[in-house]
């Protein structure tokens, strides 16, 4: 079979399924100016977001690291990144940084030029365009799966997402790996009681005591604040829908991982640094996940959710798939996908995995996903300085 | 083709409820039939194996938890005859 895909080349020989425009700023206080200006351009996309400034250390680094991330994603043909100017999170490093892409990046600040809100936005529009013009010009080539990411979430998840819509996206996930592409479980949280069973996955010893030290340091920070994260796993609703211990909640999160070797663990945002399935830091609110796996360079997001979830991504197209029968009818329209023909019967979870390949390729090839048509964008930056994430690090 | 149930790997000696199944019902797993000796509500499991008492019970061909007692084949399992073996061993709790 002719597995392969189309997409954009991008300078640095990333491949993007979409070629938008991204419109970022570099600070909150010029939300509305980059929105206004990607209001007013085709296949542009503002990254709104509530930082860049009072931020130091690691928490600037992170949040730096997401708008790196984000404005590099292959998604993204070129980029304009607007600051205020007066910000520590400088518009022209920003700039700097995302340039190591070789895709057009320009920035400006607004306090730099005479004439207030209207005429940055004029300037942003200006600068814009002449992308939108050139990027349009851009044509698509046929692309193998060696240059795929993929971004594994679920979110409203209920006791029948563990045993359907999850274990088929991680046959998607397997497969997408075995044609040498990459692969990226984040939502650490929802590791825990199956560490010993992912460091049975590990590469090697190196890559075992991170999964280890990552988990059992968060147990640990959790105990420090008095929290008992473990004494209530499984909750009392999990027990009632059947789930049994912790290890069996846990495992019908990560089986959207598929069984593939984990190749480590990367920081929140950060990009793999080769092909393989990777973990991610990150603490399972789905926003916050889905920017940080688009930050990380995926080019589309596998979701699965039980009870419901219309959110998107400005940057990476998410397709949703659905287990449950009555949220696939109630909530038609925020689902791609719909799974509950597993537990109605009518599809095992390995052709049910087949229909998501092939709605994922068609995705790929340009397909809107129904967050996409709906225009939802949703963007969160994690800020794992937030206690009791303050003395997390994967390293 | 039964939609009652699901088992999730070969690997392993549990299947999960698609539907509540009463007790007393006849499934058959691999061409074996036997009866489900408890009710078995949607979402919960049962034995396809007899699972001695201190042996892993396996979903998604995974360690899940221990078996406390015998369990035999069409048996419920849940928190009255199975606990974490992540908390009891790799905790110690």
């Amino acid at each position: 079979m002719n597995e392969e895909f189309m997409g954009y080349e991008r300078p640095n020989g990333n491949v993007g399924i979409r070629n938008k425009i991204a419109i970022i700023p570099s600070v909150i206080c010029v939300n509305h100016i980059a929105e206004q200006i990607a209001n007013k351009l085709d296949d542009a996309v503002a990254i709104k977001h509530p930082l860049g400034c009072g931020q130091f250390g690691p928490d600037y680094n992170n949040t730096f690291r997401t708008l790196v991330g984000l404005g590099s994603n292959p998604n993204v043909y070129g980029v304009v990144i607007v600051g205020l100017g007066c910000e520590n999170l400088k518009s022209r490093i920003l700039a700097k940084n995302i340039k190591r892409t070789k895709k057009p990046v320009e920035s400006f600040d607004v306090q730099d030029i005479k004439g207030g809100s209207t005429a940055a936005i004029e300037h942003g529009l200006k600068i814009g365009n002449q992308m939108r013009g050139e990027a349009n010009e851009l044509k698509k080539e046929s692309f193998d799966f060696s240059n795929l990411i993929l971004g594994l979430e679920c979110g409203g998840s209920d006791s029948i997402s563990g045993i359907s819509a999850n274990p088929a996206v991680g046959i998607v996930s397997d497969r997408v790996v075995e044609l040498g592409g990459t692969s990226i479980l984040p939502e650490f949280t929802e590791w825990i009681g199956t560490e010993h069973l992912l460091i049975e996955r590990a590469i090697n010893e190196n890559v075992a005591q991170k999964i280890h030290n990552t988990i059992t340091g968060f147990i640990e920070n959790l105990k420090g604040l008095g929290i008992d994260f473990l004494g209530v796993q499984p909750t009392p609703g999990n027990i009632e829908g059947g789930l049994s211990t912790i290890e069996e909640k846990s495992l019908g999160n990560i089986a959207k991982s598929g069984k593939s070797p984990i190749q480590g663990i990367l920081d929140y945002s950060e990009p793999p640094k080769t092909k393989g399935l990777w973990l991610m830091l990150e603490p399972g609110l789905d926003i916050e996940s889905m920017t940080g796996l688009a930050a990380a360079g995926a080019q589309v997001i596998l979701m699965t959710t039980g009870r419901g979830s219309p959110c998107g991504n400005p940057i990476a197209p998410v397709i949703k798939l659905c287990g449950n029968p009555k949220t696939c009818n109630w909530m038609a329209e925020n689902i791609d996908v719909d799974a509950s023909r597993i537990i109605k019967g009518e599809k095992t979870i390995e052709e049910l995995a087949e229909i998501l390949w092939l709605k994922m390729r068609k995705t790929l090839n340009g397909q809107q996903t129904q967050a996409e048509k709906l225009g939802f964008d949703d963007l969160a930056i994690w800020r794992n300085t937030a206690a009791p994430f303050q003395y997390m690090h994967c390293k | 083709m039964s939609v009652k149930y699901i088992v999730m790997d070969i690997k392993d000696n549990c299947a999960t409820a698609l539907e509540d199944i009463e007790e007393g019902e006849e499934v058959d797993y691999n061409g074996i039939k036997f009866k489900i000796n408890q009710p078995i509500p949607l979402g919960h499991k049962f034995a396809i194996n007899d699972i001695k008492q201190e042996k892993f019970i396996k979903k998604y061909g995974q360690r899940i938890g221990i078996a406390t007692e015998n369990i035999k084949l069409g048996d419920w399992i849940h928190t009255h005859n199975i606990i974490s073996y992540y908390l009891k061993e790799v905790l110690n709790q």
